[in-house]
Protein backbone atom coordinates (compact mmCIF):
# COMPACT_ATOMS: atom_id res chain seq x y z
CA UNK A 1 0.00 0.00 0.00
CA UNK A 2 3.04 2.28 0.22
CA UNK A 3 2.75 3.64 -3.33
CA UNK A 4 -0.83 4.75 -2.75
CA UNK A 5 0.19 6.98 0.15
CA UNK A 6 2.85 8.82 -1.84
CA UNK A 7 2.32 12.28 -3.23
CA UNK A 8 2.68 12.73 -6.99
CA UNK A 9 6.00 14.52 -6.62
CA UNK A 10 7.51 11.88 -4.32
CA UNK A 11 6.27 9.02 -6.51
CA UNK A 12 7.75 10.85 -9.52
CA UNK A 13 11.10 11.02 -7.70
CA UNK A 14 11.01 7.31 -6.89
CA UNK A 15 10.19 6.49 -10.52
CA UNK A 16 13.09 8.65 -11.66
CA UNK A 17 15.40 6.92 -9.17
CA UNK A 18 14.15 3.52 -10.45
CA UNK A 19 12.90 2.56 -6.99
CA UNK A 20 9.42 2.11 -8.44
CA UNK A 21 8.54 1.32 -12.07
CA UNK A 22 5.73 3.11 -13.88
CA UNK A 23 3.99 -0.24 -14.26
CA UNK A 24 4.19 -0.93 -10.52
CA UNK A 25 2.70 2.49 -9.79
CA UNK A 26 -0.06 2.00 -12.37
CA UNK A 27 -0.82 -1.51 -11.12
CA UNK A 28 -1.02 -0.28 -7.53
CA UNK A 29 -3.71 2.25 -8.49
CA UNK A 30 -5.56 -0.23 -10.73
CA UNK A 31 -5.50 -2.73 -7.87
CA UNK A 32 -6.97 -0.19 -5.49
CA UNK A 33 -9.67 0.68 -8.05
CA UNK A 34 -10.49 -3.02 -8.40
CA UNK A 35 -10.74 -3.33 -4.63
CA UNK A 36 -12.60 -0.12 -3.77
CA UNK A 37 -14.53 1.16 -6.73
CA UNK A 38 -17.47 -1.23 -6.54
CA UNK A 39 -18.33 0.64 -3.36
CA UNK A 40 -16.96 4.11 -4.07
CA UNK A 41 -17.96 4.46 -7.75
CA UNK A 42 -15.33 7.18 -8.26
CA UNK A 43 -14.87 6.17 -11.89
CA UNK A 44 -17.21 6.09 -14.85
CA UNK A 45 -14.60 4.51 -17.12
CA UNK A 46 -11.45 2.58 -16.20
CA UNK A 47 -9.30 1.06 -18.91
CA UNK A 48 -6.59 -1.07 -17.27
CA UNK A 49 -5.04 -2.40 -20.50
CA UNK A 50 -4.73 1.08 -21.96
CA UNK A 51 -3.22 2.39 -18.72
CA UNK A 52 -0.64 -0.40 -18.65
CA UNK A 53 0.20 0.22 -22.31
CA UNK A 54 0.76 3.91 -21.53
CA UNK A 55 2.86 2.91 -18.51
CA UNK A 56 5.16 0.87 -20.73
CA UNK A 57 5.59 3.68 -23.25
CA UNK A 58 6.23 6.27 -20.56
CA UNK A 59 8.77 3.99 -18.87
CA UNK A 60 10.67 3.67 -22.15
CA UNK A 61 10.76 7.44 -22.56
CA UNK A 62 11.95 7.91 -18.97
CA UNK A 63 14.66 5.29 -19.47
CA UNK A 64 15.70 7.01 -22.72
CA UNK A 65 15.97 10.32 -20.89
CA UNK A 66 13.18 11.87 -22.98
CA UNK A 67 10.85 12.40 -20.01
CA UNK A 68 12.46 14.10 -17.05
CA UNK A 69 9.64 16.14 -15.49
CA UNK A 70 8.31 15.64 -11.94
CA UNK A 71 5.07 13.95 -13.06
CA UNK A 72 6.56 11.45 -15.51
CA UNK A 73 5.05 8.03 -14.91
CA UNK A 74 2.62 9.14 -12.20
CA UNK A 75 -0.95 7.77 -12.62
CA UNK A 76 -3.75 10.33 -12.84
CA UNK A 77 -7.56 10.32 -13.01
CA UNK A 78 -9.43 12.81 -15.20
CA UNK A 79 -12.91 14.18 -14.56
CA UNK A 80 -15.31 12.95 -17.21
CA UNK A 81 -16.09 16.40 -18.60
CA UNK A 82 -12.61 16.70 -20.12
CA UNK A 83 -12.19 15.15 -23.54
CA UNK A 84 -9.65 12.34 -23.83
CA UNK A 85 -9.37 10.91 -27.32
CA UNK A 86 -9.53 7.17 -27.60
CA UNK A 87 -12.22 6.50 -24.98
CA UNK A 88 -15.57 7.66 -23.66
CA UNK A 89 -16.36 11.14 -22.32
CA UNK A 90 -19.86 11.18 -20.83
CA UNK A 91 -20.18 14.21 -18.52
CA UNK A 92 -22.08 11.69 -16.35
CA UNK A 93 -25.05 12.16 -18.65
CA UNK A 94 -27.29 9.75 -20.56
CA UNK A 95 -27.15 12.17 -23.50
CA UNK A 96 -23.39 11.53 -23.92
CA UNK A 97 -23.13 8.00 -22.59
CA UNK A 98 -21.67 6.65 -25.87
CA UNK A 99 -19.65 9.72 -26.90
CA UNK A 100 -16.09 9.19 -28.22
CA UNK A 101 -14.41 12.59 -28.60
CA UNK A 102 -12.44 13.23 -31.79
CA UNK A 103 -9.76 15.22 -29.92
CA UNK A 104 -8.33 15.69 -26.41
CA UNK A 105 -8.53 18.71 -24.13
CA UNK A 106 -5.43 20.90 -23.92
CA UNK A 107 -4.98 20.22 -20.18
CA UNK A 108 -4.99 16.45 -20.81
CA UNK A 109 -2.56 16.78 -23.73
CA UNK A 110 -0.19 18.75 -21.53
CA UNK A 111 -0.34 16.05 -18.84
CA UNK A 112 0.27 13.35 -21.43
CA UNK A 113 3.26 15.27 -22.80
CA UNK A 114 4.62 15.35 -19.23
CA UNK A 115 4.36 11.56 -19.00
CA UNK A 116 1.13 11.11 -17.06
CA UNK A 117 -0.55 7.70 -17.13
CA UNK A 118 -4.30 8.16 -17.43
CA UNK A 119 -6.17 5.55 -15.39
CA UNK A 120 -9.69 6.52 -16.35
CA UNK A 121 -12.47 9.09 -16.21
CA UNK A 122 -14.07 10.08 -12.93
CA UNK A 123 -17.67 10.41 -11.86
CA UNK A 124 -19.26 13.82 -11.39
CA UNK A 125 -22.58 15.55 -11.13
CA UNK A 126 -24.24 15.50 -14.56
CA UNK A 127 -22.62 18.29 -16.62
CA UNK A 128 -21.00 19.44 -13.34
CA UNK A 129 -24.37 20.64 -12.05
CA UNK A 130 -24.56 19.68 -8.41
CA UNK A 131 -22.73 19.70 -5.10
CA UNK A 132 -22.80 16.01 -4.17
CA UNK A 133 -22.03 13.82 -7.24
CA UNK A 134 -25.51 12.37 -6.79
CA UNK A 135 -26.92 13.76 -10.05
CA UNK A 136 -24.66 11.46 -12.12
CA UNK A 137 -26.46 9.20 -14.61
CA UNK A 138 -24.07 6.47 -13.43
CA UNK A 139 -25.08 6.62 -9.78
CA UNK A 140 -23.51 8.51 -6.87
CA UNK A 141 -19.89 8.37 -5.71
CA UNK A 142 -19.38 7.63 -2.01
CA UNK A 143 -17.06 9.41 0.40
CA UNK A 144 -14.00 7.24 1.15
CA UNK A 145 -13.93 8.42 4.77
CA UNK A 146 -17.47 7.19 5.38
CA UNK A 147 -19.39 5.60 2.54
CA UNK A 148 -22.74 6.69 3.99
CA UNK A 149 -21.75 10.23 3.04
CA UNK A 150 -21.36 12.08 -0.27
CA UNK A 151 -17.93 13.12 -1.53
CA UNK A 152 -19.20 16.59 -2.47
CA UNK A 153 -19.35 17.79 -6.02
CA UNK A 154 -19.25 18.21 -8.76
CA UNK A 155 -15.68 16.78 -8.97
CA UNK A 156 -16.63 14.15 -6.36
CA UNK A 157 -15.20 11.22 -8.33
CA UNK A 158 -11.79 12.89 -8.73
CA UNK A 159 -11.61 13.82 -5.03
CA UNK A 160 -12.75 10.39 -3.81
CA UNK A 161 -10.22 8.73 -6.14
CA UNK A 162 -7.34 10.79 -4.73
CA UNK A 163 -8.45 10.35 -1.11
CA UNK A 164 -8.74 6.56 -1.48
CA UNK A 165 -5.49 6.06 -3.39
CA UNK A 166 -7.30 4.95 -6.55
CA UNK A 167 -5.31 7.71 -8.26
CA UNK A 168 -2.22 9.63 -7.16
CA UNK A 169 -3.71 12.91 -8.34
CA UNK A 170 -6.59 14.04 -10.53
CA UNK A 171 -7.97 16.82 -12.66
CA UNK A 172 -11.22 18.49 -11.70
CA UNK A 173 -13.16 21.49 -12.90
CA UNK A 174 -14.61 24.32 -10.82
CA UNK A 175 -17.56 26.51 -11.89
CA UNK A 176 -18.92 27.41 -8.43
CA UNK A 177 -16.73 25.41 -6.05
CA UNK A 178 -16.62 22.02 -7.77
CA UNK A 179 -12.92 21.44 -6.98
CA UNK A 180 -12.70 23.19 -3.60
CA UNK A 181 -15.84 21.86 -1.89
CA UNK A 182 -15.35 18.13 -2.65
CA UNK A 183 -11.64 18.53 -1.78
CA UNK A 184 -12.79 19.74 1.63
CA UNK A 185 -15.28 16.84 2.02
CA UNK A 186 -12.68 14.23 1.00
CA UNK A 187 -9.67 15.59 2.90
CA UNK A 188 -7.59 16.38 -0.19
CA UNK A 189 -6.07 19.55 -1.63
CA UNK A 190 -7.56 21.24 -4.69
CA UNK A 191 -6.93 24.52 -6.45
CA UNK A 192 -9.04 26.55 -8.84
CA UNK A 193 -6.69 28.90 -10.69
CA UNK A 194 -7.36 32.44 -11.89
CA UNK A 195 -9.83 32.42 -14.80
CA UNK A 196 -7.95 32.02 -18.08
CA UNK A 197 -4.90 30.29 -16.58
CA UNK A 198 -5.70 26.73 -17.75
CA UNK A 199 -7.15 26.32 -21.23
CA UNK A 200 -10.83 25.38 -21.39
CA UNK A 201 -10.34 23.80 -24.82
CA UNK A 202 -11.87 20.34 -24.63
CA UNK A 203 -13.65 20.98 -21.32
CA UNK A 204 -17.37 20.47 -21.89
CA UNK A 205 -18.77 23.92 -21.11
CA UNK A 206 -21.18 24.56 -18.24
CA UNK A 207 -20.80 28.27 -17.39
CA UNK A 208 -18.12 29.50 -19.76
CA UNK A 209 -17.31 32.72 -17.90
CA UNK A 210 -16.86 30.73 -14.66
CA UNK A 211 -15.35 27.33 -15.61
CA UNK A 212 -11.72 26.54 -14.81
CA UNK A 213 -9.81 23.24 -14.75
CA UNK A 214 -7.55 22.60 -11.77
CA UNK A 215 -5.55 19.90 -9.95
CA UNK A 216 -6.71 17.77 -7.02
CA UNK A 217 -3.94 16.07 -5.04
CA UNK A 218 -2.67 15.07 -1.61
CA UNK A 219 -0.81 18.28 -0.84
CA UNK A 220 -0.02 21.83 -1.91
CA UNK A 221 3.27 20.97 -3.63
CA UNK A 222 1.50 18.46 -5.86
CA UNK A 223 -1.16 21.05 -6.75
CA UNK A 224 1.46 23.67 -7.63
CA UNK A 225 3.44 21.15 -9.69
CA UNK A 226 0.41 19.91 -11.64
CA UNK A 227 -0.80 23.48 -12.19
CA UNK A 228 2.62 24.41 -13.56
CA UNK A 229 2.23 21.54 -16.04
CA UNK A 230 -1.30 22.25 -17.29
CA UNK A 231 -1.32 26.08 -17.25
CA UNK A 232 -0.43 28.22 -20.24
CA UNK A 233 -1.81 30.41 -22.99
CA UNK A 234 -3.81 28.47 -25.59
CA UNK A 235 -4.93 30.05 -28.87
CA UNK A 236 -7.74 27.47 -28.94
CA UNK A 237 -9.43 29.13 -25.92
CA UNK A 238 -10.44 32.71 -26.69
CA UNK A 239 -10.52 33.60 -22.98
CA UNK A 240 -7.06 32.14 -22.30
CA UNK A 241 -4.76 34.71 -20.68
CA UNK A 242 -1.06 35.23 -21.43
CA UNK A 243 0.52 35.39 -18.00
CA UNK A 244 4.01 36.66 -17.28
CA UNK A 245 4.90 33.85 -14.93
CA UNK A 246 3.76 30.25 -14.59
CA UNK A 247 6.31 29.24 -11.96
CA UNK A 248 3.84 28.27 -9.26
CA UNK A 249 6.18 26.03 -7.26
CA UNK A 250 8.41 29.05 -6.52
CA UNK A 251 5.78 30.22 -4.05
CA UNK A 252 6.35 27.24 -1.74
CA UNK A 253 8.73 28.95 0.64
CA UNK A 254 7.51 27.32 3.84
CA UNK A 255 7.09 30.67 5.54
CA UNK A 256 3.98 32.77 6.07
CA UNK A 257 5.94 35.71 7.38
CA UNK A 258 4.50 39.04 6.36
CA UNK A 259 1.46 37.56 4.53
CA UNK A 260 -1.55 39.76 5.16
CA UNK A 261 -4.50 37.45 5.80
CA UNK A 262 -8.06 38.78 6.10
CA UNK A 263 -10.98 36.89 7.61
CA UNK A 264 -14.40 38.12 6.45
CA UNK A 265 -16.71 38.45 9.49
CA UNK A 266 -19.66 37.66 7.23
CA UNK A 267 -18.30 34.15 6.54
CA UNK A 268 -18.35 33.16 10.19
CA UNK A 269 -21.94 33.94 11.18
CA UNK A 270 -25.16 31.94 11.06
CA UNK A 271 -25.23 28.67 9.17
CA UNK A 272 -21.59 27.72 9.75
CA UNK A 273 -21.17 24.46 11.64
CA UNK A 274 -19.38 25.17 14.98
CA UNK A 275 -16.84 22.36 14.48
CA UNK A 276 -15.97 23.65 11.00
CA UNK A 277 -15.71 27.18 12.36
CA UNK A 278 -13.32 26.14 15.12
CA UNK A 279 -11.12 24.18 12.74
CA UNK A 280 -10.88 27.08 10.26
CA UNK A 281 -10.08 29.61 12.97
CA UNK A 282 -7.44 27.24 14.40
CA UNK A 283 -5.83 27.28 10.94
CA UNK A 284 -5.79 31.09 11.09
CA UNK A 285 -4.07 30.92 14.48
CA UNK A 286 -1.48 28.47 13.14
CA UNK A 287 -0.64 30.88 10.31
CA UNK A 288 -0.41 33.75 12.78
CA UNK A 289 2.11 31.71 14.74
CA UNK A 290 4.04 31.34 11.47
CA UNK A 291 4.34 35.10 11.18
CA UNK A 292 1.28 36.00 9.09
CA UNK A 293 -0.65 39.16 9.93
CA UNK A 294 -4.21 38.00 10.52
CA UNK A 295 -7.20 40.30 11.02
CA UNK A 296 -10.96 40.41 10.56
CA UNK A 297 -12.71 42.68 8.07
CA UNK A 298 -16.14 43.31 6.58
CA UNK A 299 -16.80 41.85 3.13
CA UNK A 300 -20.07 43.31 1.86
CA UNK A 301 -22.67 41.72 -0.46
CA UNK A 302 -21.90 38.10 0.56
CA UNK A 303 -25.58 37.11 0.53
CA UNK A 304 -26.06 38.32 -3.05
CA UNK A 305 -23.39 36.09 -4.58
CA UNK A 306 -25.53 32.93 -4.74
CA UNK A 307 -28.57 34.47 -6.50
CA UNK A 308 -26.31 36.33 -8.94
CA UNK A 309 -24.32 33.17 -9.59
CA UNK A 310 -27.30 30.92 -10.28
CA UNK A 311 -28.78 33.40 -12.75
CA UNK A 312 -25.47 33.74 -14.63
CA UNK A 313 -24.46 30.08 -14.48
CA UNK A 314 -27.88 28.81 -15.57
CA UNK A 315 -28.11 31.40 -18.36
CA UNK A 316 -24.75 30.28 -19.72
CA UNK A 317 -25.65 26.61 -19.22
CA UNK A 318 -28.92 26.93 -21.14
CA UNK A 319 -26.98 28.41 -24.03
CA UNK A 320 -24.03 25.98 -23.85
CA UNK A 321 -26.25 22.90 -23.65
CA UNK A 322 -28.23 23.85 -26.76
CA UNK A 323 -25.68 21.82 -28.74
CA UNK A 324 -27.05 18.55 -27.36
CA UNK A 325 -29.81 18.03 -29.88
CA UNK A 326 -29.36 14.45 -31.07
CA UNK A 327 -28.13 15.45 -34.54
CA UNK A 328 -24.35 15.12 -34.73
CA UNK A 329 -23.44 13.14 -31.60
CA UNK A 330 -24.86 11.82 -28.40
CA UNK A 331 -28.17 10.17 -27.64
CA UNK A 332 -31.11 10.48 -30.06
CA UNK A 333 -34.65 9.49 -29.05
CA UNK A 334 -35.99 6.40 -30.76
CA UNK A 335 -39.37 7.66 -31.97
CA UNK A 336 -40.25 11.16 -33.06
CA UNK A 337 -42.38 13.19 -35.41
CA UNK A 338 -40.34 15.81 -37.21
CA UNK A 339 -37.28 17.80 -36.28
CA UNK A 340 -38.50 19.84 -33.33
CA UNK A 341 -40.15 16.88 -31.71
CA UNK A 342 -36.85 15.00 -32.08
CA UNK A 343 -34.93 17.82 -30.39
CA UNK A 344 -37.38 18.02 -27.52
CA UNK A 345 -37.74 14.29 -26.91
CA UNK A 346 -33.99 13.71 -27.21
CA UNK A 347 -33.21 16.39 -24.65
CA UNK A 348 -36.05 15.49 -22.28
CA UNK A 349 -34.97 11.84 -22.22
CA UNK A 350 -31.23 12.58 -22.30
CA UNK A 351 -30.90 15.14 -19.49
CA UNK A 352 -31.48 14.47 -15.79
CA UNK A 353 -33.70 16.53 -13.46
CA UNK A 354 -31.07 18.98 -12.14
CA UNK A 355 -29.79 19.77 -15.64
CA UNK A 356 -33.34 20.41 -16.87
CA UNK A 357 -34.03 22.61 -13.84
CA UNK A 358 -31.02 24.80 -14.66
CA UNK A 359 -31.76 24.94 -18.41
CA UNK A 360 -35.31 26.07 -17.65
CA UNK A 361 -34.17 28.80 -15.25
CA UNK A 362 -31.47 29.88 -17.70
CA UNK A 363 -33.89 29.99 -20.63
CA UNK A 364 -36.31 32.05 -18.55
CA UNK A 365 -33.80 34.68 -17.37
CA UNK A 366 -32.54 35.15 -20.94
CA UNK A 367 -36.01 35.41 -22.51
CA UNK A 368 -37.22 38.74 -23.83
CA UNK A 369 -39.10 40.59 -21.12
CA UNK A 370 -37.01 39.08 -18.32
CA UNK A 371 -33.46 39.55 -19.64
CA UNK A 372 -32.94 43.00 -18.09
CA UNK A 373 -34.64 42.20 -14.80
CA UNK A 374 -32.69 39.03 -14.16
CA UNK A 375 -29.66 38.44 -16.37
CA UNK A 376 -28.41 42.02 -16.73
CA UNK A 377 -29.20 42.70 -13.09
CA UNK A 378 -27.07 39.72 -12.05
CA UNK A 379 -24.19 40.99 -14.18
CA UNK A 380 -24.45 44.38 -12.47
CA UNK A 381 -24.41 42.73 -9.04
CA UNK A 382 -21.37 40.72 -10.17
CA UNK A 383 -19.60 44.03 -10.88
CA UNK A 384 -20.40 45.19 -7.32
CA UNK A 385 -19.14 41.93 -5.80
CA UNK A 386 -15.93 42.20 -7.84
CA UNK A 387 -15.44 45.73 -6.52
CA UNK A 388 -15.85 44.49 -2.93
CA UNK A 389 -13.12 41.89 -3.49
CA UNK A 390 -10.87 44.44 -5.23
CA UNK A 391 -11.13 46.62 -2.13
CA UNK A 392 -10.39 43.68 0.17
CA UNK A 393 -7.25 42.82 -1.82
CA UNK A 394 -5.95 46.35 -1.37
CA UNK A 395 -5.54 45.45 2.30
CA UNK A 396 -4.93 41.70 2.20
CA UNK A 397 -2.89 39.17 0.23
CA UNK A 398 -5.11 36.24 1.17
CA UNK A 399 -8.72 35.84 2.29
CA UNK A 400 -9.17 32.90 4.66
CA UNK A 401 -12.56 31.15 4.54
CA UNK A 402 -14.33 27.84 4.99
CA UNK A 403 -14.90 25.81 1.82
CA UNK A 404 -18.36 24.69 2.91
CA UNK A 405 -20.64 25.46 5.88
CA UNK A 406 -20.65 21.79 6.95
CA UNK A 407 -18.75 18.55 6.45
CA UNK A 408 -20.07 16.02 3.92
CA UNK A 409 -23.82 15.33 4.26
CA UNK A 410 -25.26 11.82 4.05
CA UNK A 411 -26.32 10.45 0.68
CA UNK A 412 -29.88 11.37 -0.18
CA UNK A 413 -30.10 14.39 2.12
CA UNK A 414 -29.39 17.15 -0.38
CA UNK A 415 -31.30 16.80 -3.64
CA UNK A 416 -34.85 17.22 -2.33
CA UNK A 417 -34.39 20.93 -1.68
CA UNK A 418 -32.30 22.50 -4.47
CA UNK A 419 -32.18 26.00 -2.96
CA UNK A 420 -30.90 24.61 0.33
CA UNK A 421 -28.19 22.78 -1.64
CA UNK A 422 -27.27 25.95 -3.53
CA UNK A 423 -26.84 27.82 -0.22
CA UNK A 424 -23.95 25.48 0.61
CA UNK A 425 -21.96 27.20 -2.15
CA UNK A 426 -21.77 30.45 -0.20
CA UNK A 427 -17.99 30.37 0.40
CA UNK A 428 -16.88 29.17 -3.01
CA UNK A 429 -19.11 30.90 -5.53
CA UNK A 430 -17.79 34.49 -5.36
CA UNK A 431 -14.35 33.22 -6.34
CA UNK A 432 -15.76 32.07 -9.70
CA UNK A 433 -17.83 35.22 -10.22
CA UNK A 434 -14.70 37.32 -9.73
CA UNK A 435 -12.26 35.01 -11.58
CA UNK A 436 -10.10 34.61 -8.45
CA UNK A 437 -7.82 31.72 -7.50
CA UNK A 438 -8.79 29.61 -4.48
CA UNK A 439 -7.26 26.56 -2.81
CA UNK A 440 -8.68 24.15 -0.23
CA UNK A 441 -6.26 22.48 2.20
CA UNK A 442 -7.28 19.87 4.81
CA UNK A 443 -7.38 21.40 8.30
CA UNK A 444 -8.98 18.82 10.59
CA UNK A 445 -11.74 16.32 11.23
CA UNK A 446 -15.16 16.71 12.82
CA UNK A 447 -16.47 14.47 15.59
CA UNK A 448 -18.05 12.16 12.98
CA UNK A 449 -14.62 11.50 11.48
CA UNK A 450 -15.25 13.57 8.34
CA UNK A 451 -12.61 15.92 6.90
CA UNK A 452 -12.73 19.72 7.06
CA UNK A 453 -10.91 21.98 4.61
CA UNK A 454 -9.78 25.60 4.86
CA UNK A 455 -9.93 27.78 1.78
CA UNK A 456 -7.40 30.45 0.84
CA UNK A 457 -8.56 32.99 -1.75
CA UNK A 458 -6.17 35.28 -3.62
CA UNK A 459 -6.42 38.21 -5.98
CA UNK A 460 -6.36 37.48 -9.72
CA UNK A 461 -2.95 36.17 -10.84
CA UNK A 462 -1.83 35.82 -7.21
CA UNK A 463 -1.76 32.03 -6.91
CA UNK A 464 1.64 32.61 -5.31
CA UNK A 465 0.00 34.09 -2.21
CA UNK A 466 -2.49 31.27 -1.66
CA UNK A 467 0.08 28.58 -2.44
CA UNK A 468 2.47 30.19 0.01
CA UNK A 469 -0.23 30.35 2.71
CA UNK A 470 -1.45 26.80 2.01
CA UNK A 471 2.04 25.33 1.99
CA UNK A 472 3.13 27.16 5.14
CA UNK A 473 -0.04 26.01 6.90
CA UNK A 474 0.44 22.42 5.74
CA UNK A 475 3.89 22.34 7.37
CA UNK A 476 2.28 22.95 10.77
CA UNK A 477 0.29 19.72 10.88
CA UNK A 478 0.26 16.03 10.10
CA UNK A 479 -2.18 15.06 7.40
CA UNK A 480 -4.81 12.46 8.25
CA UNK A 481 -4.71 9.33 6.10
CA UNK A 482 -7.97 7.97 4.76
CA UNK A 483 -8.91 4.56 6.26
CA UNK A 484 -9.00 2.98 2.77
CA UNK A 485 -5.32 3.89 2.28
CA UNK A 486 -4.02 2.58 5.59
CA UNK B 1 -43.52 38.91 -3.59
CA UNK B 2 -44.24 35.39 -4.71
CA UNK B 3 -43.71 34.78 -8.41
CA UNK B 4 -46.48 33.07 -10.38
CA UNK B 5 -45.60 31.52 -13.71
CA UNK B 6 -48.52 31.21 -16.14
CA UNK B 7 -49.21 28.23 -18.44
CA UNK B 8 -48.28 30.40 -21.41
CA UNK B 9 -44.91 31.32 -19.91
CA UNK B 10 -44.15 27.66 -19.08
CA UNK B 11 -45.05 26.74 -22.65
CA UNK B 12 -42.78 29.49 -23.99
CA UNK B 13 -39.86 28.50 -21.75
CA UNK B 14 -40.33 24.89 -22.90
CA UNK B 15 -39.94 26.05 -26.51
CA UNK B 16 -36.81 28.08 -25.69
CA UNK B 17 -35.29 25.27 -23.64
CA UNK B 18 -36.30 22.64 -26.24
CA UNK B 19 -37.67 20.43 -23.51
CA UNK B 20 -40.90 18.45 -23.57
CA UNK B 21 -42.17 18.00 -20.05
CA UNK B 22 -44.94 15.63 -19.01
CA UNK B 23 -47.81 16.92 -16.87
CA UNK B 24 -46.21 16.15 -13.51
CA UNK B 25 -42.75 17.21 -14.67
CA UNK B 26 -44.17 20.49 -15.90
CA UNK B 27 -45.86 21.19 -12.57
CA UNK B 28 -42.64 20.44 -10.68
CA UNK B 29 -40.64 22.60 -13.08
CA UNK B 30 -43.10 25.44 -12.57
CA UNK B 31 -42.84 25.15 -8.78
CA UNK B 32 -39.03 24.97 -8.95
CA UNK B 33 -38.89 28.01 -11.22
CA UNK B 34 -41.26 30.01 -9.00
CA UNK B 35 -39.27 29.15 -5.88
CA UNK B 36 -35.97 29.98 -7.54
CA UNK B 37 -37.30 33.33 -8.81
CA UNK B 38 -38.60 34.16 -5.33
CA UNK B 39 -35.11 33.46 -4.06
CA UNK B 40 -33.12 35.37 -6.70
CA UNK B 41 -35.47 38.36 -6.33
CA UNK B 42 -33.25 39.12 -3.35
CA UNK B 43 -31.10 41.02 -5.85
CA UNK B 44 -33.87 43.65 -6.01
CA UNK B 45 -32.75 44.85 -2.57
CA UNK B 46 -29.69 46.33 -4.26
CA UNK B 47 -29.62 49.61 -6.12
CA UNK B 48 -27.56 48.92 -9.23
CA UNK B 49 -28.43 52.06 -11.18
CA UNK B 50 -25.35 53.36 -12.93
CA UNK B 51 -23.48 50.04 -12.55
CA UNK B 52 -22.28 48.58 -15.84
CA UNK B 53 -23.07 44.88 -16.33
CA UNK B 54 -19.88 42.80 -16.09
CA UNK B 55 -19.97 39.75 -18.35
CA UNK B 56 -16.27 38.96 -18.10
CA UNK B 57 -13.65 39.76 -15.49
CA UNK B 58 -11.01 40.53 -18.09
CA UNK B 59 -11.66 42.49 -21.27
CA UNK B 60 -12.77 40.07 -23.99
CA UNK B 61 -11.86 40.97 -27.54
CA UNK B 62 -12.34 39.24 -30.83
CA UNK B 63 -9.42 36.93 -31.47
CA UNK B 64 -8.49 36.78 -35.13
CA UNK B 65 -6.17 34.44 -36.98
CA UNK B 66 -5.46 33.52 -40.57
CA UNK B 67 -7.90 30.95 -41.88
CA UNK B 68 -5.36 28.18 -42.22
CA UNK B 69 -6.13 24.54 -41.59
CA UNK B 70 -3.99 23.27 -38.73
CA UNK B 71 -5.78 20.02 -37.95
CA UNK B 72 -6.16 17.09 -40.28
CA UNK B 73 -9.33 15.57 -41.64
CA UNK B 74 -11.32 14.46 -38.60
CA UNK B 75 -14.46 13.51 -40.44
CA UNK B 76 -14.14 9.79 -39.72
CA UNK B 77 -13.91 10.33 -35.95
CA UNK B 78 -16.68 12.91 -36.09
CA UNK B 79 -19.05 10.72 -38.09
CA UNK B 80 -18.37 7.79 -35.76
CA UNK B 81 -20.44 9.63 -33.14
CA UNK B 82 -23.42 10.28 -35.41
CA UNK B 83 -26.69 8.87 -34.03
CA UNK B 84 -27.69 8.12 -37.63
CA UNK B 85 -25.66 8.49 -40.81
CA UNK B 86 -25.54 7.60 -44.50
CA UNK B 87 -22.74 8.17 -47.01
CA UNK B 88 -20.70 10.19 -44.52
CA UNK B 89 -23.63 12.53 -43.82
CA UNK B 90 -25.88 12.98 -40.78
CA UNK B 91 -29.41 11.68 -41.18
CA UNK B 92 -31.98 14.11 -39.75
CA UNK B 93 -35.76 14.29 -39.91
CA UNK B 94 -37.18 16.21 -42.87
CA UNK B 95 -36.73 19.90 -42.11
CA UNK B 96 -38.62 21.56 -44.98
CA UNK B 97 -42.18 20.91 -46.08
Amino acid sequence: MDILNLTAVSLGEKIKAKEVSVKEATKACLGQIEKQDKTLNSFITVEPEKALEQAEKVQQKIDAGELTGPLAGVPVAVKDNMLVKGGLTTCASHILDHFHPAFSSTAVEKLQAAGAVILGKTNMDEFAMGSTTETSYFGPTRNPWNTEHVPGGSSGGSCAAVASGEAIYALGSDTGGSIRQPSSFCGVTGIKPTYGTVSRYGLVAYGSSLDQIGPIAKDVRDCATVLETIAGYDPKDSTSVKRDDYGFTKALTGSAKGLRIGIPEEYFGEGLDPEVKKSILDAAEALKAQGAEVSYFHLPLVEYAIPAYYIIACAEASSNLERFDGVKYGYRTKEYEGLHNMYKKTRSEGFGAEVKRRIILGSFVLSSGYYDAYYLKALRVKALIKKAFDEAFEKYDVILAPASPTTAPKLGESLSDPIQMYLGDIYTISVNLCGLPGITVPCGMDSKGLPIGVQFIGNVFREDHILQAGYAYEQTRTMEICPLCR
Amino acid sequence: MANVISDETMEYVGILAKLELTGEEKENARKDLEKMLDYVDKLNELDVSGVEPMSHIFPVNNVFREDEVTNGDGSKDTMANAPAQKDNQFIVPKTIG
